[in-house]
């Protein structure tokens, strides 16, 4: 029943995409000079029936509706309400039916926002982003069908992997997913205005709202991602490295570095060409991590259900794009003329695309490599993170810096000169890290740099949002201010993390005391607990700062949930503003020992703060439209 | 005779490549350095002994009835049903590490028959097994 509806109305958004290309096209060949009516209702109706078929599957999880393969192969009647919800995009095909949702409602709300551009571009993007859509339709229907039938109708499904059934989880893929789609308006923009010839600043000023809702999505889509790693996976870690995490990490340089290049399109109506690859290349990166990601070509700790045939589709469909991309492009390709002096905001925004595209090669390399391996010379490796932190991380110090001061040089024609003013900010830093140091502990040369010169951009920043006319031009830079703090701040936290952190492992017994350093630890009792989906083995530990004289009380929990049958291992943290406290316990079989990590993790909660502030640059920078300085 | 311009922007061309050419040789350098290579207790029994003292990835199966424990570290043995290896440990291991189950160590190689683990890598997939296990288990079966 539920199927029957389900593909119905994905028939009608194929019928009226289809509608909507021909109609658009029509109205291109006439050069007519208004959007007909037609093609604002035909979009509307195009999201309509997406959103009311992903309600439908919605539906499906809800009443555990196990006809449809998909729910069968992910949800359980036991689980929870929420996660029955959440579990109808945890799983490929329903994720799938999620991106051609904010696929379409994209489109719709690019159409209505856009009104004061060419029309003629409009309908061009309209048209890309119907063809885009009808790619991903096809994947839908041909093989990866969320509303395939089963017979005869299963009476309990298989269940969601408990390690997803988790509320960080629930929100993580729809952040990710309006961040990652969001770039295809700007992708299909990039293709309209080469073909309309709508280059300059109008251009900049009609893709500049999505790259930046984009880029703030795609922001708070990795950080949640990373917050749920932190706990979930009981490492204590936020970020591996991990082929799938690079995979949303590595649109996000591009977004970056597209958000900073595309002021200088507005501002001075140069780096068109620029441009327009940057835009390009981001949503085909996106389209890359999904196929890496959902192929299992690559070996990663997060394994996600996966299946080759999915990612010869992918890979098919990738490859036009980039094809068509690159010949549209070359075709299209008008030289032009930069004049931009050495000495100018031009340069160093040029300098910050350089920089991000470092970022992006290094990783693509780091991810891929291993691909290649086992294909040329059937040697299977991995590349460890040691890689990209010998790489990446002593580039983040002149970034710092460059952060902080090149925002100040003017447009055009500069003079770059060491001023006095950078110096006495640079001694303050210097004295703020020995103060630091005076009061924990002193660190490698390596960290004292890092976080130096992120002290450096904070001052420098937190002075900026102060100088000059307060009121008057605050509009202008406050979101850049915001966002650049927030970096400061964050490589400034992890840096202080990273060295500070006291991290333990070791066995114990019921009843047993471990002490080290000035800790403590107590494994006082076990107890068991009976919850609605799972069982509990829940440890009750004591842990004791013997110099603070303070003892806190941590619960880890040992899961073992009956659908699918899987032992999880739930960290217990308790954080405050200082530092988060973290213990993992795990049984060892066949031995009365458990295995305990127990860790103090230093300002852990401002990271996740920090990482809010970058994005929160973001997001006033929308609802202000403010013009840059 | 070249105007200053035309030379400027050779000078600039050039460096450019440059740079590029320097970073990707450093690039190539640093990732052969940090490549961790995957084995099999089958591979390592074959390898040279230059290669120990090196870090691993070393994929396989916890041998039954070979998980020990002591206060500091865990003991148990990884095997392809060919040739095993014993793994010392001490760290925390991740919720689908058991007897019976597939399992990546990463770790230092002492010598044929022995690894210092440093890392127990953590799959979220109740059936998951390491990819290049599966080729061996076809075999096996």
């Amino acid at each position: 029943m539920l199927s029957n509806i389900g593909n119905l109305l994905i028939f009608f958004t194929v019928v009226t995409s289809l509608l909507v290309i021909f109609k658009s096209s029509k109205l291109i060949l006439s050069s007519a000079n208004s959007i007909s009516k037609n093609i604002y209702q035909l979009s509307i109706l195009q999201s309509t029936f997406s959103i009311m078929s992903f309600v439908v599957l919605v539906i499906g999880f809800v009443i555990s509706d196990f006809s449809l393969i998909t729910v069968f192969q992910n949800s359980h009647t036991t689980k929870p309400l929420i996660y029955k919800i959440s579990g109808t995009w945890g799983n490929h095909e329903g994720s799938l039916l999620l991106w051609i949702n904010v696929l379409t409602i994209f489109s719709y709300l690019f159409l209505v926002f856009s009104k004061k551009f060419n029309n003629e571009f409009r309908l061009g993007t309209i048209i890309t982003q119907n063809f885009l859509l009808l790619g991903f339709l096809a994947f839908l229907l041909f093989n990866s069908n969320p509303f395939s039938y089963i017979f005869p109708v299963p009476l309990e499904g298989l269940g969601l992997n408990p390690i997803l059934q988790d509320p960080a989880l629930a929100i993580h893929p729809p952040l990710l997913y309006v961040g990652f789609v969001g770039s295809s308006i700007y992708f299909s923009a990039a293709i309209s205005s080469l073909f309309t010839n709508f280059g300059g600043k109008q251009f900049a000023l009609s893709i500049k709202p999505w790259v930046i809702i984009s880029w703030v999505f795609q922001t708070l889509g990795i950080l949640v991602g990373s917050i749920w790693a932190y706990y979930e996976l009981g490492w204590g870690g936020f970020w591996f490295w991990d082929p799938v995490e690079n995979a949303s990490l590595m649109p996000w340089f591009v977004m970056t570095a597209l958000m900073h290049s595309l002021i200088v399109l507005e501002k001075r109506g140069t780096l068109y060409n620029w441009v327009v690859i940057m835009c390009l290349t981001t949503f085909t990166l996106t389209v890359t991590g999904t196929f890496l990601v959902r192929s299992g070509i690559l070996n990663s700790v997060h394994t996600f259900a996966n299946d080759p045939s999915r990612g010869l589709f992918i890979l098919m469909f990738l490859s036009v794009m980039i094809l068509f991309s690159i010949i549209t492009f070359l075709k299209k390709f008008k030289l032009q003329n930069y004049l931009i002096e050495t000495q100018s905001k031009e340069t160093l925004i040029l300098l910050n695309n350089w920089i991000m595209i470092f970022f992006l090669a290094t990783i693509l390399i780091g991810t891929v490599y291993p691909i290649f391996t086992e294909v040329l010379i059937n040697s299977k490796i991995s590349v460890g993170p040691p890689f990209y932190n010998t790489i990446l991380i002593p580039v983040v110090i002149p970034i710092l810096f460059l952060m902080a001061v090149a925002p100040r040089v003017g447009w055009i024609k500069a003079k770059f000169s060491i001023s006095y003013y950078s110096l006495l900010v640079v001694l303050f830093a210097l004295l703020i890290n020995f103060l630091i140091q005076k009061a924990f502990k002193s660190y490698s040369w390596y960290s004292n740099l890092i976080i130096i010169s992120s002290i450096f951009l904070i001052i420098y920043t937190l002075i900026d949002l102060f100088r000059g006319n307060f009121k008057k031009d605050l509009n202008n830079r406050l979101s850049r201010i915001i966002s650049h703090l927030g970096f400061g701040l964050l490589i400034f936290f992890i840096g202080i993390n990273h060295t500070l952190t006291i991290e333990k492992d070791f066995n114990l017994k019921v009843g047993e005391t471990k002490n080290f350093l000035n800790y403590q630890i107590k494994f006082k009792s076990l107890d068991l607990e009976e919850k609605k989906n799972y069982k509990a083995v829940v440890g009750n530990f004591e842990i004791l700062n013997k110099m603070k004289k303070k003892s806190e009380k941590l619960t880890p929990e040992i899961r073992i949930y009956d659908r699918p049958e899987t032992i999880t291992y739930e960290a217990s943290i308790k954080s405050n503003i200082s530092h988060d406290l973290y213990l993992t316990m795990s049984n060892i079989q066949r031995t009365e020992f458990y295995n305990i990590k127990f860790q103090e993790k230093p300002f852990m909660i401002w990271i996740w703060v920090s990482v809010i502030l970058i994005a929160l640059g973001g997001i006033t920078k929308v609802f202000r439209n403010e013009s840059n300085t | 005779m070249l105007t200053k311009k035309v030379k400027n922007r050779i000078i600039f061309l050039s460096l450019v490549i440059f740079s590029i050419l320097i970073i990707s040789i450093t690039l190539f350098k640093i990732l052969e350095k940090n490549l961790l290579y995957f084995l099999t207790p089958t591979e390592i029994s074959n390898i040279q002994d230059t290669k120990l003292n090196k870090v691993y990835r070393i994929g396989g199966m916890v041998k039954k009835d070979s998980i020990k424990a002591s206060k500091d570290e865990i003991k148990f043995i990884v095997t392809d049903f060919k040739n095993e290896i014993l793994v010392s440990y001490s760290g925390s291991i991740p919720n689908l590490f058991a007897e019976g189950k597939g399992v990546v160590v990463e770790g230092e190689l002492k010598d044929k028959k022995y690894v210092i683990a440093k890392k127990i890598l953590a799959k979220h997939d109740e059936n998951y097994m390491p990819p290049e296990l599966k080729d061996i288990m076809k075999d096996v079966k």
